[in-house]
This record gives structure tokens, C-alpha cells and sequence, in this order.
């Protein structure tokens, strides 16, 4: 058998969250990787290198110079048919497009899923990771988005797979990129990052999550939050935690002045170690914390950063 | 125009399922069910667009057991014009739903179909897509800003990195983010005036859609418990637990 990943990158490298799903297509056999973009040549080159990839296909095309799933999924399809799984993480990308590709297979997509138990037969997380399924698919083709979190990544370095060239498919032109508000930081990313500090409503203000950032400074650390946090416009939006924004398991996570709501747990309670900040100590956050520091916040946090 | 809302009945977000003794599922007997979260934002951005004179009609669309006319009445109460409950016990996929809803559309000739991104009970995140490729439609996904031009729309999106702006030629597919707007609550005559609104009754098989399910539930079991830990006294405490576990 044979499983095609779609690498989610910039052009340039190839993101974390690939290298997991790579490690998930694995139990199908061998694994090959598509690379469309605009001028990807080095993304296509980093996604030769990834240990476990036997052969990847370029599309290098002005219509894919943004990932618009319309087109994306069009690009998949012309491809799909040499292949018994095509899989993606489960980002907001691969959330986009993949389920385009499942509909114009007449196959039902298996989302997130966190184990392959066998080639046909996945477990993935419902209601909030408040239940696991195992779930078996009838259907020839299997179309499965990834939860990063769940899977080692494959070594970014050691495979040198063959890299082929593939035509960009006829344009859907039925949308088109206007632009984008990304946040910039020095920090890393939320999904990779290794420590994790976040804040909840109980920060009070945006301006007050420059002491959640003085002590992410200091750890090396990404800095999230609750929903709530970015409702009130503490934080931008992908900085959101949870259920229905992101998914983490760092080794550290620090949550600050956040409830614990079942929406918030659902995107941090895999973290190797989980530490609440909260003055109410009948937080829920408490039941999932490994240590809980009772205490407000604008005293503990300052007080954390010159500890360290 | 005419906008369609797909709204689906799900366990309310409240409520902490509980996985059933036998593996078979989650315990849904006398569990409150509500209108998921997504789609009352749905339901709210499409009323806004009626009321800013860039729709005229509303239709809301259920595809669930009986009961899920209450999740209909729901979204009539809110504003919507009319419902439409395909009637079906069991498991609806994603791909039939949406088998289903391109008939409807098929049918209606909405302009833009609003959906949640993502049902809360089975976190699929597929529906909406899923149709617009069934239609060959464009679609504008985790919606957190919808503007009607003519006839483009455009749509700021949540993605990963921030947000991202695409504008796409209607019709097209909208589906929602949390911070697209937030839903008002019926009001009490709203209440009463939509229980005399139309609910059109049908069945799958008055669009030929085959219900039976690609994914076979094998087992449902509760995730891995994580045990509550210590409380620690002290910042340099804290810091000092840390140490040991060599994490800082
Ligand atoms: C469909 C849906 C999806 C959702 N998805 C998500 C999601 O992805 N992620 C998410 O996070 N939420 C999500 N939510 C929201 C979730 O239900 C909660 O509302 C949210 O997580 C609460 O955020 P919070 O803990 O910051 O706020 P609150 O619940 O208000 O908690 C604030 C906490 O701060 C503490 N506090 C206040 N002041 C201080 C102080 N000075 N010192 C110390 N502690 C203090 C309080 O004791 C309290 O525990 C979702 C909800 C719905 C309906
Ligand atoms: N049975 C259903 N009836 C009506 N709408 C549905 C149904 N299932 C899914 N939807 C719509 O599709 C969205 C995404 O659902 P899902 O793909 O299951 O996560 C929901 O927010 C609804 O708008």
C-alpha cells in the first residue's frame, strides 16, 4: 500500500505538523509526499529529506502560491488515484481542503485521528476528547487529517527520496487570496513549542499578558490562551487553545487565570506536565493540574519570572 | 438572495458526556441537547445580512431524528423564515449531509449556505466543505468576518498564523468561526411567531441519499484520566517541582 501526505510549508521548510503525519502514514506502507506552491523548490527539497518519504511530487504552480483549498484539492485529486490513503494534519489548512477531496472521492473522511490501529480502523477523539472512537472504514481509499500531537515526527533529516515534477491542475478560479493578518513573534510556535504559557479572562486586560510574555521570554516559551482571553481582544485569535482552536501537548503548560473550561482542557490535557495559576481553588483547572499554586496572579506571575 | 443555515441538534455544550458502561457510545438519554454553537452563529450572521438588505429570505435545514424540529423552531425564533427536517434516526455522516443539503440547494438556489465549522458532538469539521466541492462552489471557512459585495463575498478567515482574507464568488459556502458575531437570544412573541412558521417534512430517500454509514463505531472509551496533582505552597516551591522534572 501506499499513502500520499500533503505537506503544509512556506515554500521554504516543510512545518512540524507534516513531519507527524508522515509518521502516521507510515503504518500504510510506503509514504510519498506532495508539495504544492509557488517557487517550493526548497520545501520540495526539505520534504525529499524527511526519513520515511520514498518519493515526492511537486506541483509548482502560481495557483497554489496560497493555499486556496478550491484549488488545493484540486491538485490532490489529479493525483489520487495511484494512492490507498492520502492524509494531511489536521491544521487549519488541512481542515480546508482535505474534506473537498473526500466528497469528490465519494469517501467519508476520517478527521483528527490520534492512532492508526490498522489500515483500516483509526481512533480519533469526540465531544471534546470527552470520548475516544475506534472507528472502521468501509471505504477503498481512506482520506484522514492527523492530530500532530498525537504522533512522533518523522526526523526532518536522513531521507532522500526522488522528486518528480506533476502538472498544476485546471484552475477552479472561483476564489482568490486577498491578503492575511499573521502574527509575528520571536517566540515559538504554539503547536511545536516545548513550554507553553497561557492566560485566561482572569488577565484582565491585553496590556497585563506582558507578564505571561516577560516569563515566556525567560522559559523559551510559546505564549496561548482561553477563548475568553480572545474574545475580550486580549490576544489575537491563534493564540486561542482548545477544543476549537488549537490542539498542544508540550512538555510544560502553564495555564494562568484560566477556568478550565471542557473546551479548553480538550486542547491541553495531553501535556506532559500541567501547572495552574488560579485564585479560586475550586478551579476546574485543578483537577488536571499537576501543580496548583491557589494565589492571584498579578503577584504569582511576577513573582515566577524572578524566580527563574 | 436566500441564505440556507444547516443547524444541527447536538448535546449542549455544557454538558460533560459521560461514555457508556459498554463501549457502545456516549450516554445520551435525558442529556439537554441544544443547537450547535456554530450554527446559532450561522443562523445570527444570516439575519444580519437580511437585515442589512443582502438577503431576503432565510431557510434553515435539519437533517436529524424528530426532535431536531425543536432545533429548528429555534432558528425560526431567532429569524429564520422557514425549516426544512429531513427525518432520519441514526448516524448522519458528513458526506450524506451533505449529499443531502446539495439537493436542497440544488432545489432552493440560495446564494451563500451558512454552516458551522464544526459540529461539537462528532468534531468533524467537514460538512461545509464537503458540499461546496459537491456543488463546485467556493468556500470561505472559520469565518470571524463576512462582507457581501454584489455578488462576492469576501471572508476573513481564523487560520493558524492569524487571519486571511479570500474573496470568492457567490454562491458560495460560508462556515463559521466563534468571534463572527455573537447570537441574540428569541425573544418571548419571536418565541410564539415561529411556531406558526412552515417545517417541509422529508425523508433521505425523497433525495435518493443512502444514510448508511462509511465508519463503523467499533468502540467509544473514556480518554486516559489524568489525576489531579499537588497544590503547592509557593512560587519557589513551584519552581523548585519544576526543577526536579528537569522541565525548566
Ligand atoms: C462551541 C464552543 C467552543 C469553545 N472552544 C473553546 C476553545 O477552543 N478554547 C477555550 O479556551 N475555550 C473555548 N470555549 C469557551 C469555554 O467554554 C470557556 O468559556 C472559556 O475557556 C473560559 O475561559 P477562561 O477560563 O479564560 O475564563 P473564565 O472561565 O472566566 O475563568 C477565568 C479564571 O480566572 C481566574 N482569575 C480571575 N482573576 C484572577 C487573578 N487575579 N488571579 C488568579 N486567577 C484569577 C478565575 O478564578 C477564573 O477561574 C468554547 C465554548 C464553546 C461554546
Ligand atoms: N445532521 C445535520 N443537520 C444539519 N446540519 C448539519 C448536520 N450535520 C452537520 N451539519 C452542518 O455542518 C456543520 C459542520 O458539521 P461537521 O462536519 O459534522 O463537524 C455543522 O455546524 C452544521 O452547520
Amino acid at each position: 500500500m501506499t499513502a500520499l501526505v500533503i505537506v503544509e510549508h512556506d515554500n521554504v521548510s516543510v512545518k512540524d505538523a507534516t513531519l507527524a503525519t508522515v509518521t502516521a502514514a507510515k503504518a500504510f506502507g510506503d509514504v510519498h509526499a506532495l508539495v504544492a506552491g509557488s517557487g517550493c523548490g526548497a520545501a520540495a527539497e526539505a520534504a525529499a529529506k524527511i526519513d520515511g518519504v520514498s518519493k515526492v511530487l511537486v506541483a509548482d504552480d502560481a495557483s497554489y502560491a496560497h493555499p486556496l483549498a478550491e484549488e488545493l484539492s484540486a491538485v490532490v485529486l489529479s493525483v489520487a488515484g495511484d494512492y490507498d490513503a492520502i492524509l494531511a494534519p489536521a491544521t487549519t489548512m488541512g481542515k480546508n481542503f482535505m474534506p473537498r477531496v473526500a466528497a469528490s472521492l465519494d469517501v467519508a473522511q476520517i478527521s483528527d485521528i490520534i492512532e492508526v490501529v490498522s489500515e483500516d480502523t483509526f481512533k480519533r477523539p469526540i465531544y471534546a476528547g470527552n470520548a475516544i472512537a475506534t472507528v472502521q472504514s468501509s471505504d477503498a481509499k481512506k482520506i484522514i487529517t492527523v492530530r500532530a500531537t498525537a504522533f512522533d515526527k518523522a526526523a526532518a533529516e536522513g531521507g532522500s527520496a526522488s522528486v518528480e515534477t506533476i502538472s498544476a491542475a485546471d484552475k477552479a478560479g472561483v476564489s482568490e487570496y486577498v491578503g492575511a493578518e499573521l502574527s509575528k513573534s520571536d517566540r515559538p510556535e504554539l503547536t511545536s513549542a516545548k513550554i507553553i504559557i497561557s492566560g485566561g479572562r482572569g488577565m484582565g486586560s491585553g496590556e497585563n499578558f506582558k507578564i505571561i510574555e516577560a516569563v515566556a521570554d525567560k522559559l523559551g516559551a510559546a505564549v496561548g490562551a482561553s477563548r475568553a482571553a480572545v474574545d475580550a481582544g486580549f490576544v489575537p485569535n491563534d493564540y486561542q487553545v482548545g477544543q476549537t482552536g488549537k490542539i498542544v501537548a508540550p512538555e510544560l503548560y502553564i495555564a494562568v487565570g484560566i477556568s478550565g473550561a471542557i473546551q479548553h482542557l480538550a486542547g491541553m490535557k495531553d501535556s506532559k506536565i500541567i501547572v495552574a495559576i488560579n485564585k479560586d481553588e475550586e478551579a476546574p483547572i485543578f483537577q488536571v493540574a499537576d501543580y496548583g499554586l491557589v494565589a492571584d496572579l498579578f503577584e504569582a506571575v511576577p513573582a515566577l519570572e524572578k524566580a527563574l | 438572495m436566500k441564505i440556507m443555515v444547516p443547524v444541527k441538534r447536538v448535546v449542549d455544550y455544557n454538558v460533560k458526556v459521560r461514555v457508556k458502561s459498554d463501549n457502545s457510545g456516549v450516554e445520551l438519554a435525558n442529556v439537554k441537547m441544544s443547537m450547535n454553537p456554530f450554527d446559532e452563529i450561522a443562523v445570527e450572521e444570516a439575519i444580519r445580512l437580511k437585515e442589512a438588505g443582502k438577503a431576503e429570505e432565510i431557510i434553515v435545514v435539519s437533517i436529524g431524528p424528530k426532535a431536531a424540529q425543536e432545533t429548528l423552531r429555534t432558528g425560526l425564533a431567532m429569524g429564520a423564515d422557514r425549516g426544512i427536517l429531513v427525518e432520519h434516526d441514526g448516524v448522519a455522516e458528513p458526506l450524506a449531509v451533505a449529499k443531502i443539503l446539495k439537493t436542497i440547494v440544488e432545489e432552493e438556489k440560495p446564494g451563500i449556505v451558512l454552516l458551522g465549522k464544526q459540529a461539537i458532538d462528532d468534531d468533524c469539521n467537514q460538512t461545509g466543505q464537503m458540499l461546496a466541492q459537491l456543488l463546485g462552489w467556493a468556500q470561505g471557512t472559520f469565518a470571524s468576518e463576512v462582507a457581501v459585495d454584489g455578488d462576492t463575498v469576501n471572508v476573513t478567515r481564523e487560520v493558524d498564523g492569524g487571519l486571511e482574507t479570500v474573496k470568492l464568488t457567490l454562491p458560495a459556502i460560508i462556515t463559521t468561526d466563534l468571534r463572527l458575531n455573537e447570537p441574540r437570544y428569541a425573544s418571548l412573541p419571536n418565541i410564539m411567531k415561529a411556531k406558526r412558521k412552515p417545517i417541509d417534512e422529508k425523508k433521505p430517500d425523497d433525495f435518493g441519499v443512502d444514510m448508511a454509514p462509511r465508519l463503523t463505531t467499533l468502540k467509544v472509551e473514556e480518554p486516559p484520566k489524568r489525576e489531579a496533582g499537588i497544590k503547592v505552597e509557593s512560587v519557589e516551591e513551584l519552581v523548585g517541582k519544576l526543577k526536579e522534572k528537569g522541565v525548566i
